[in-house]
């Protein structure tokens, strides 16, 4: 056999990697963390997304009684200041977080993954340059970045806010990526496929990106729980995005109403509880995932 | 040069450039806002009629004079530098002429006895807790990580929240809001300090709590890995005492926690703010709370400098101590190697 029909048919293995990957969800099907994991987030997200269908709410907005209504028969969770039902604004407020965290977390994977794999894949002056840029980003704290940005844009749609939260998270996982990718690079597969004649773009995409697959799920996972923190955090500030209901916003509300200290738990408590329980649904899922695919870290 | 300077020198000089960067950030940023934010400020309040038209008149006048905001904008940021370095960071636009450095200087003593000392004693706690855990396994263990694990992954905030409503409003132990009680005015005396202490148990608590969670799950999973080393296997095998062993695992644990430290600054300190205005702690963060509602951007700005700047420099002065705990940098120091 030539050397080149060898890379080839080495090559042609590489699909072996999605092969693992089958195993991988073969094996995460007995992973009972991964699976709590998954079922409380797939809840909270039908609660958001289904929820307003299947109950027929279809305004989230509507006034339904006064101030800081008792939970009712009608109004479930109470109503908060404006007297506006709590419990349809829970269902749109995690539908608007989630979205928001959706599209930083993707934008904030995407740009991370690009930058850190042309570092660490094509090395030389231009990783220095990118590595200088990503640590300089990742010591200037994101929020002030995010503050001033979202007081710059006045009228932020949900779609705007999840851009400027993913454009300043990105460091992380730029700095992950560049240190696997740089590391990937000097393994045979790798030099067996540029030998066949694969140009820089086909290794990165074939070679490189299938090996950190399940560390690139885990940084969205992980993304995904920032970006959601980080809305509610602006949120909170008062520069949530305009127009909209999200679970930071009734924060907000709740706080500058004084429910609080007037004991209106409905108002302040169900937001508070299912920000936690997402951050903490996501970061059990991102764990049980590293499980998954890390054979060291399972347990016998 | 020695290692150790050369690290050093070379921690500087990031320092430096991530310095020079957060300066023009906050320079650019705020003037993103379309058209000046002199005018559209100036606009507004005449249009809500809190001040007279002489008022404004000179009002706008000092602004466009102080920061040259007719001036091109390379002109404008040398004014902006100029103005830094003589202290000067505007005056509020809400209560003029007040200047926000003289804002800044009244909150900014809240925040920080506010955050070190539960940054400071979070991280030690924590760590402790975490190597002690992974040590000791057992239902220890079991009942510490856990809680360990949902408390770190809570946001600042959603614990705030959940105090207040339980030990403030429920069960009336500690007052709800404020530094200190509304009927005194701030001095050094008996009755001033303990209504400050008073006031400062909650969200203290609220912080250093995260935090304590946070560390102790990271430095457990350290001393997990550091447990399987040859060394702790020798030291046992020779009956080294446990309380000698732990400590050799906190000595080599720490040092990943140290540069996990410097660069959860950030985050916290953003976690920190709005605990803050849960709270309606007279620190940093409701200042700023406060700014973002008002409009008044030349508070708001100084506070984003104020923050990065902090920020920046407790980053520094972590990666200096880790210089000087790390053997590796520390032994080049001292001639050996």
């Amino acid at each position: 056999m030539t050397i080149v029909s060898q890379a080839r048919s080495v090559r042609g293995a590489s699909p072996g990697i999605l092969g693992g990957l089958g195993r991988s969800f073969a094996l995460a099907a007995y992973n009972p963390r991964f699976l709590f994991a998954l079922s409380v987030f797939l809840l909270i997200f039908g609660f958001g997304f289904l929820g307003p269908i299947i109950l027929d709410r279809r305004e989230a907005l509507l006034t339904v009684g006064g101030l800081y209504d008792k939970p009712s028969g009608t109004a479930w969770l109470g109503t908060d200041n404006f007297g506006r039902d709590v419990f349809t604004q829970l269902m749109y407020g995690i539908r608007t977080s989630l979205i928001i965290g959706c599209i930083a977390g993707s934008v904030a994977t995407t740009l991370g993954l690009l930058i850190g794999t042309v570092a660490g894949f094509i090395g030389g002056m231009l990783e220095e340059i990118l590595m200088a840029v990503t640590n300089v980003v990742i010591t200037i704290p994101s929020i002030v970045i995010l503050i001033l940005l979202s007081i710059a844009i006045s009228t932020r749609s949900i779609i705007v806010m999840g851009f400027i939260i993913g454009i300043t998270s990105w460091p992380w996982t730029a700095r992950a990526v560049r240190a696997q990718a740089s590391s990937l690079r000097t393994r045979e597969h790798v030099d067996i496929a540029r030998l066949s004649g694969a140009t820089p773009l086909s290794l990165i995409v074939s070679e490189i990106i299938p090996f950190m697959l399940s560390y690139v799920v885990m940084a969205f996972v992980l993304q995904l729980s920032s970006g959601i923190l980080q809305e509610a955090a602006l949120s909170m500030l008062g520069l949530g995005p305009s127009g909209n209901i999200s679970l930071g916003i009734m924060l907000q509300w709740a706080l500058l109403w004084e429910s609080v200290r007037t004991g209106a738990w409905w108002a302040f408590l169900p937001p508070a509880f299912l920000l936690t329980l997402i951050a903490f649904s996501l970061l059990l899922l991102q764990s049980s995932i590293d499980e998954i695919f890390n054979p060291r870290l399972r347990r016998s | 040069m020695t290692k150790l300077q050369r690290y050093l020198l070379n921690k500087l000089a990031w320092f430096l450039v991530a310095f020079a960067t957060a300066l023009v950030m906050n320079f650019l940023l705020i003037r993103l806002i379309p058209g000046n934010p002199v005018d559209a400020i100036v606009g507004q309040m005449s249009a809500g009629g809190t001040a007279t038209g002489e008022a404004l008149q000179k009002m706008y006048r000092a602004y466009m004079e102080e920061f040259g905001l007719d001036q091109p904008m390379w002109k404008q940021f040398l004014v902006y530098l100029g103005n830094l370095s003589r202290g000067y960071l505007g005056a509020s636009f809400r209560q003029y002429p007040t200047p926000v450095l003289q804002l800044i200087r009244q909150a900014l003593p809240w925040t920080i006895a506010l955050q070190l000392p539960a940054i400071l004693i979070g991280w030690t706690i924590g760590n402790s807790l975490g190597v002690l855990v992974a040590y000791k396994k057992g239902w220890l263990d079991k009942a510490v990580f856990p809680m360990s694990l949902f408390i770190s992954t809570m946001p600042f905030y959603c614990l705030s929240i959940i105090l207040v409503y339980l030990f403030a409003v429920n069960w009336r132990i500690f007052p709800a809001s404020g530094g200190y009680s509304f009927a005194m005015a701030p001095g050094l005396n008996w009755a001033f300090i303990m209504s400050a202490l008073r006031h400062y148990m909650l969200p203290f608590l609220s912080l250093v709590m995260v935090f304590i969670g946070g560390q102790a799950v990271g430095m457990r999973a350290m001393s997990i890995y550091e447990l399987d080393a040859d060394y702790v296997r020798f030291s046992r095998s020779l009956g080294v005492a446990d309380s000698r062993v732990v400590r050799y695992i906190f000595r080599n644990g720490m040092l990943p926690q140290v540069t996990g430290l410097a660069l959860s600054i950030g985050g916290m300190v953003s976690g920190a703010l709005i605990t803050e205005i849960v709270f309606s702690y007279p620190g940093i963060g409701f200042l700023l709370f406060g700014a973002i509602r008002n409009q008044d951007y030349p508070v708001v700005q100084g506070i984003t400098l104020i923050i990065m700047m902090a920020v920046l420099t407790a980053n520094f002065l972590v990666e200096i101590a880790y210089g000087f705990i790390d053997p590796r940098i520390r032994a080049a120091r001292a001639g050996e190697r």
